[in-house]
C-alpha cells in the first residue's frame, strides 16, 4: 500500500513509576498500520501489547517517542473519535437495554434521532443479533453481551477497531464462532483492526500481521506478515501454512522470553 | 411473603407473652401495695388482671396501648389536640420535608465531593465530624438560634431532621458514584465525553441502588430527628411533645402509644421508600 500508514508508532517508549523503580511497559517501540490491516499483537503478559493498544487510544500517554493515528496525534484522534475501542469485559450498562448501550456513544457523540434508529438496527445486523435490542444485558449469554459491545464500538463512523482481549474470557466454541463473525465483519466494514490477545491460533487465524512482543522491557521481538488468504474457513487451520506461521510465532515468544 | 408470614406471627406472637409477663411482673409491687392497704389477698387471678388494668402501670399491657391508639386515632376528631393522628401529622410533615432538604444537601455535597478535589479533602472530615455531636445537645441550640432569628415552628425541627438524613444520603452517594469502574470511565474517554455526560449517563444511574439505600436510613433518621426536635422546646404538639407530656404526668399508655405510632410511621415511610425502589430498579432493569 501507498497511503500513509493509520497507526503510526516511532520509538514509542512508556514507563510507569512505581513503588519498586521505573518499569518499561514499552520501549522503543516502532512499528505501521496500514489501512484495512488485521494487526495482532500477542505475547506474554507484561510485555506492553495492551499499553500499546492504550496508547493508540490516548488513554496511556507515552514517556517518550511520536504516535500518530489518522496522521494526527493520538490525542487529537480520540477528540475526532477516530475509533472504536472494545475492553476485555462487555462492560454493557446494566439499566440500558443492548439498544440503549449501542445508542449510548451515539448520544454522546451528538446522531439524531432517526440516524441513531438507523445505525443501532444495522450494527446489530452485522453482530447477529437483530432481534435482542430491547433485551436488558442479563438476559445475554458472555458471548452475545461481548458481540453487542463490538456493535457498540461499529456503531458510530470510526475506521479503526481497538480490540483488547475480547475474547479472552471466553470458552473456545464460542470463540470459535466469534473469530469467524470478526473475520466476516472485517470483510463487510473494511476497517482497520488493532487486536490484542495470548492466544497463537486466534492471532494467527484473524491477522494480515502478527506483532510478537516480550517483556522487561516491552518490545516487539517480531513482524509476520502473513501469507494466509483474507478469505478464511475455520478449517484453513488445519493447513501446514496455517502451522508454520504459528511455529513461527511460538519460536519468537520463545525467543524473547528467554529462560521462562 | 407467604413464606415468612409464619415466622413473623411467631415472633410477634413470643413478643406479646414476653410483654404480657413483663407486666405482670413489673406492675405486681403495686398491686400488692394496694391489696396491703386495703387488707384483701392477692390470688394468680386478681394479680394478672389487676397488673393488665392498672391506670398508670409501669409497664402497660398490649391491649391498653392498642386500646389507647384506637381512642385516639379512630374515635378522636383528627383535628383535636388530643387525636394521635393530629401529632403524627404534625411530627410527619418535619419528617419529610427534613428528609427532603437533608436528601438534597447531601446529594450536593457528594456530587461535589466527587467532581472537586478540594472538597474531597475539605468537607468529608466535617461530615463525619459533624455526627459525633450528640443530637439532643445541638438540638435545643438549633431551635433557639433560629428562634432568635425569628424562624419557629415547622422549620427548626426539620433542620434537626435535615442534621441527621443528609449524612447516610452523602456517604451512600460518594460511594455510589465513584461505583463506575476505571473500564467504564476509560470508556466514556474513548468516546471523548464530556463531565456532564459522564455524570448524567454512568455515575448517576449507577449511584442509584446506593441512593435509596442511603434513602431508606436518612428517613428513619430524619423521624428520629423530628422527634427530638419537639422534645427540648416543650413543643405543645407532636409525638415528641406526647413523649414529653406523657412522662411528666406518668401516662405510660400515652408514652407506649406514641412509641408504636412513631414506629409503624417509620416502618410506613421506609416500606414506601423500598417500594419506590423496587419498581425504579426494575424499569431500570437493574433488579433481576
Amino acid at each position: 500500500m501507498t497511503s500513509a500508514p493509520v497507526i503510526s508508532a516511532k520509538n514509542l517508549s512508556l514507563t510507569f513509576e512505581t513503588n519498586d523503580g521505573p518499569v518499561h511497559a514499552l520501549k522503543d517501540v516502532s512499528l505501521d498500520i496500514e489501512k484495512g490491516d488485521f494487526v495482532s499483537f500477542i505475547g506474554p503478559s507484561g510485555c506492553g501489547k495492551t499499553t500499546f493498544l492504550r496508547c493508540m487510544a490516548d488513554l496511556e500517554q507515552p514517556t517518550d517517542g511520536i504516535i500518530t493515528v489518522n496522521g494526527v496525534s493520538a490525542a487529537e484522534a480520540r477528540r475526532a473519535r477516530a475509533y472504536g475501542y472494545v475492553f476485555q469485559a462487555a462492560g454493557l450498562y446494566p439499566w440500558r437495554t443492548i439498544g440503549g448501550n449501542i445508542r449510548l456513544p451515539l448520544e454522546i457523540m451528538g446522531y439524531s434521532k432517526a440516524d441513531q434508529a438507523e445505525r443501532i438496527a444495522r450494527v446489530l445486523e452485522l453482530v447477529e443479533l437483530s432481534g435482542f435490542e430491547k433485551k436488558f444485558p442479563w438476559q445475554l449469554s458472555g458471548g452475545m453481551q461481548q458481540r453487542a459491545s463490538i456493535a457498540r464500538a461499529l456503531a458510530f463512523d470510526a475506521d479503526i477497531l481497538l480490540m483488547d482481549e475480547p475474547f479472552g474470557a471466553l470458552d473456545e466454541i464460542v470463540r470459535d464462532h466469534l473469530n469467524e463473525q470478526l473475520l466476516r465483519l472485517w470483510a463487510r466494514t473494511e476497517k482497520t483492526i488493532a487486536f490484542v490477545t495470548h492466544s497463537i491460533p486466534e492471532a494467527v487465524y484473524l491477522s494480515t500481521k502478527i506483532v510478537v512482543m516480550s517483556p522487561r522491557p516491552g518490545r516487539i521481538t517480531d513482524v509476520i506478515e502473513s501469507p494466509l488468504p483474507r478469505e478464511r474457513p475455520l478449517e484453513i487451520r488445519e493447513t501446514p501454512e496455517f502451522l508454520e506461521i504459528a511455529h513461527r510465532v511460538r519460536e519468537g515468544l520463545r525467543a524473547g522470553h528467554g529462560d521462562v | 411473603m407467604r413464606q415468612s408470614f409464619w415466622p413473623v406471627v411467631t415472633v410477634v406472637g413470643l413478643l406479646l407473652v414476653i410483654w404480657y409477663a413483663a407486666a405482670v411482673w413489673l406492675n405486681s409491687d403495686w398491686t400488692y401495695d394496694k391489696a396491703t392497704r386495703s387488707g384483701e389477698t392477692v390470688t394468680a387471678t386478681s394479680l394478672v388482671a389487676d397488673t393488665w388494668a392498672q391506670k398508670k402501670p409501669k409497664l402497660p399491657a398490649p391491649h391498653q396501648v392498642a386500646a389507647e391508639i384506637w381512642e385516639t386515632t379512630v374515635l378522636k376528631n383528627i383535628t383535636s389536640k388530643r387525636s394521635l393522628v393530629y401529632h403524627s401529622w404534625v411530627t410527619l410533615s418535619a419528617t419529610l420535608l427534613g428528609f427532603g432538604l437533608g436528601t438534597v444537601l447531601g446529594t450536593l455535597l457528594a456530587v461535589g465531593i466527587v467532581f472537586n478535589r478540594t472538597m474531597d479533602m475539605s468537607v468529608m472530615p466535617w461530615v463525619i465530624a459533624s455526627q459525633t455531636i450528640p443530637i439532643l445537645a445541638i438540638a435545643p441550640m438549633i431551635i433557639v438560634v433560629l428562634n432568635a432569628v425569628g424562624i419557629s415552628g415547622l422549620l427548626p425541627k426539620a433542620m434537626i431532621s435535615m442534621y441527621l438524613s443528609f449524612f447516610p444520603v452523602v456517604v451512600g452517594m460518594v460511594k455510589g458514584l465513584r461505583s463506575p469502574d476505571q473500564m467504564q470511565l476509560d470508556q466514556m474517554r474513548t468516546w471523548h465525553a464530556s463531565a456532564s455526560q459522564t455524570f448524567w449517563r454512568l455515575r448517576l444511574p449507577a449511584s442509584m441502588p446506593y441512593f435509596f439505600t442511603s434513602l431508606k436510613i436518612a428517613m428513619a433518621a430524619s423521624l428520629v430527628g423530628a422527634i427530638v426536635g419537639e422534645l427540648p422546646t416543650g413543643a405543645v404538639a407532636g409525638l415528641g411533645a406526647r413523649l414529653l407530656a406523657g412522662s411528666y404526668y406518668g401516662q405510660t399508655i400515652q408514652i407506649w402509644s406514641a412509641l408504636i405510632m412513631a414506629a409503624a410511621l417509620a416502618a410506613a415511610l421506609v416500606g414506601m421508600i423500598g417500594l419506590v425502589q423496587r419498581v425504579t430498579l426494575k424499569r431500570m432493569g437493574m433488579a433481576q
